[in-house]
């Protein structure tokens, strides 16, 4: 059985076998493969989940796909929809909107799919977004964006799992300004992520009379940012706020520590990886502070996210699962949820159940706001430490927890809804 | 925006040289490839990342940075020896498009041999602990790693350079990048020389690719983008001189880096304007025969 195999592999844990396992899946997609299970005459609730496998965010990515199907074997494992299973078709977008659009399109029309979850990058996930809109199929998406909430971009087919921009810097920048200092210099991608980021930053940092130092634009995927570094220490600032991601964080950290930036200024990230921590080790992080979605040392206070830690670490040999990774998890099992709520898998069914969802999957208490199905969550505020001789995966310290409650959205008739 | 103090224009163009030495062992081995051969060899920044990944397996198995920079040179010196022997060498005589399209496609099958190998996302590479520090420099800290980077390159530059011009078969080198003609006429075979040659491009290459995994860490593609600024680097200096490749890769770094202050958006975007001001003022490069590759 294919799904079997490719769950055994996703269960495995190595890069490999999870790569190989997506790849096989599209393979059998490519040439009209239909996995059934035994007995059941209906076909399999089909989700696409498009994330950048290849590239710059690669790491974060595969966790998606790890976390997004688990989310899937528990509804599977639960009993389905009445008997009736669902099944994950992962594809690579490679971190290009047009890949994205291509396979997005591929799915709808090729493998039938019922909803879309998934997609990494600000930029990509609008392109994913207008595919799904004009097909009118469901899509929750799980990489931060500003401009998805906005009427432009919003449908009600689209639903947003992860933080977005303005939430994010409003509680790091809320945390961090009184704390690090005024004096501001922003080291940000040229692209949506990076625009939008530093724009809530500047927002929330009126409040605190910031004073913006420099703005320093960097192609997504640079891999040396010794240029910049001269020229940042002797604008003197207190706070030097990176707005990259993936990869480009991990390089940005490493080399920003090797040129000792950090004896001089406050690094401030709105969001901190975990995968990108974990990979590049304890220096390159040491003392940086950022934000974060998801972070797995919350389960000494959140239930939910006990419970769902406990699955991942049956699942992928005793590992723990990232931020990003959660965002999978959450932005299928959602789906999944409010599908069984609906008892089928009718769009305008599982959109009204989806809007009325009340959840706590992994974080504590989530909702999608009605005007723009932004889910209203908690924002962590977390420093990198070195991990503790017993526990290589314990390396952030969770400072401040921004509930539901205490995050800042821009209103809806800020962004334009009646 | 800062003032542009000379402390910070003397660190702009440190940084500059040491991101400026990876392109020169990359254009050297481009240019000395061509130069010979007359093989626009796509598949160099795929020899680049190959390097930096057997060094990252060499590092996993010993921790021993010093052991990969002597193990990745040899093992894609050997690799590059079979690729000219049994791909490159057949297309010889068919004009300069065939290896061009030969290496481009082999790029593409090493780069994805090592996803499939390694995995799609890289890993960091960590600094030798003995260059793990700084030193201050005009009050600011400057990795030792990447003055190390520096040092290296110059070191393997001289070296080559006094290889090609003081040993017998640098001699035959230069005679058989003038005409390979009268050399096969003397008796020596130009085959096995051209094997050599394409080899020590792709041992170059390697070194490159190990001595840049530290300050970037190792991907699949992180060959893409040098490749093109390599050639970019080539042809400013002239396709197939070797001082060229040296001076246009120092140039260039110095240019990215000087951009960066005034205008970081621009950086990349630098190189290509270079590229474009040598090629309307000197059509051949700066230090390039003309006419090459007609």
């Amino acid at each position: 059985m294919p799904e079997r195999r490719s769950q055994r592999s996703i269960g495995g844990l190595t890069r490999r076998q999870v790569l190989g396992a997506a790849l096989g899946a599209a393979a059998l997609g490519a040439v009209g493969f239909r996995p059934r299970t035994a007995g059941a005459a209906q076909p399999p609730i089909r989700i696409g989940f498009c994330v950048p496998l290849t590239g710059p965010y690669g790491s974060e990515a595969q966790d998606q796909v790890r976390c997004a199907q688990l989310a899937v074997r528990e509804f599977n494992a639960s009993g389905g929809l009445n008997g009736r299973k669902a099944e994950l078709l992962v594809r690579d977008s490679k971190l290009s909107p047009d890949e994205a659009a291509t396979r997005t399109l591929e799915l709808i029309e090729n493998e039938h799919v019922d909803f879309v979850a998934g997609s990494l990058s600000a930029s990509v996930q609008l392109a994913v977004n207008n595919i799904t809109k004009q097909h009118r199929i469901l899509y929750n998406s799980i990489s931060q964006s500003d401009a998805i909430n906005e009427p432009k971009d919003f449908s009600r087919y689209t639903f947003h799992e992860a933080l977005n921009p303005t939430m994010t810097t409003d509680a790091v920048g809320r945390y961090a300004f009184p704390r690090f200092g005024k004096r501001v210099v922003f080291l940000l991608p040229d692209y949506a992520y990076g625009h939008e980021m530093t724009r809530g930053f500047k927002r929330v940092g009126k409040e605190f009379g910031i004073e913006v130092l420099s703005e320093i634009r960097h192609p997504l995927g640079t891999t040396d940012f010794s240029v910049f570094f001269p020229r940042i220490r002797a604008l003197k600032p207190d706070v030097l706020v990176c707005c990259n991601f993936g990869r480009d964080q991990q390089i940005t950290l490493k080399q920003a520590t090797d040129f000792g930036l950090k004896r001089a200024m406050k690094i401030v990230y709105p969001i901190l990886l975990y995968t990108a921590r974990l990979a590049v080790g304890p220096r390159a992080y040491q003392g940086v502070v950022g934000g974060t979605s998801y972070y797995w040392g919350l389960e000494k206070t959140v239930p939910a996210a006990k419970q769902f830690n406990d699955r991942y670490r049956a699942a992928y040999g005793g590992r723990v699962p990232s931020d990003y990774g959660a965002f999978g998890y959450a932005g299928v099992r959602t789906i999944l949820a409010s599908v069984r709520q609906a008892g089928s898998v009718e769009t305008d069914a599982v959109i009204r159940r989806m809007e009325a969802l009340h959840y706590d999957f992994y974080k504590g208490p989530e909702y999608y706001r009605a005007c723009d199905h932004q889910a209203v969550q908690s924002v962590l505020i977390v420093e990198s430490k070195p991990a503790p001789a017993d526990n290589q995966f314990d390396v952030f310290k969770i400072l401040e927890v921004y509930g539901p409650n205490r995050v800042h959205l821009r209103s809806c008739r800020e962004l334009g809804y009646s | 925006m800062a003032a542009l103090t000379p402390e910070l224009l003397a660190l702009q163009l440190l940084v500059g040289l040491a991101l400026g030495a990876i392109y020169v062992l990359l254009a050297f081995g481009l240019s000395l490839i061509f130069g010979m051969l007359t093989v626009v060899n796509f598949a160099h920044g795929a020899f680049y990342m190959l390097g930096a990944y057997v060094a990252f397996a060499v590092a996993g198995l010993t921790g021993n940075f010093w052991l990969c920079l002597a193990c990745a040179p040899v093992v894609l010196g050997l690799i590059g020896y079979g690729v000219e022997r049994f791909l490159v060498s057949p297309l010889y005589g068919r004009g300069i498009d065939y290896p061009l399209l030969l290496t481009f496609g082999l790029s593409y099958v090493l780069v994805e041999a090592v996803r499939i190998i390694f995995g799609k996302q890289g890993y960091p590479f960590d600094s030798p602990a003995a260059l793990a520090g700084s030193v201050e420099i005009l009050g600011n800290y400057f990795p030792l790693y990447r003055l190390f980077v520096v040092a290296a390159t110059g070191t393997i530059v001289l070296a080559l350079w006094l290889f090609v011009e003081w040993t017998n078969f640098g001699l035959i080198i230069r005679a058989g990048a003038r005409d390979p003609e009268i050399l096969r006429v003397l008796g020596i075979d130009v085959g096995r020389v051209w094997r050599l040659v394409f080899a020590l491009g792709t041992a170059i290459a390697a070194m490159a690719g190990v001595l840049a995994a530290p300050l970037q860490g190792v991907t699949p593609e992180m060959g893409d983008s040098m490749l093109i600024e390599s050639f970019v680097v080539t042809v400013v200096g002239g396709m197939g001189s070797l001082g060229g490749a040296v001076l246009a890769g120092l140039l260039v770094g110095l240019v990215v880096s000087l951009t960066s202050v005034v205008a970081p958006e621009l950086a990349k975007l630098s190189i290509y304007a270079l590229m474009a001001a040598v090629l309307l003022i000197r059509p051949q490069g700066l230090f390039g025969r003309a006419g090459l590759l007609g």
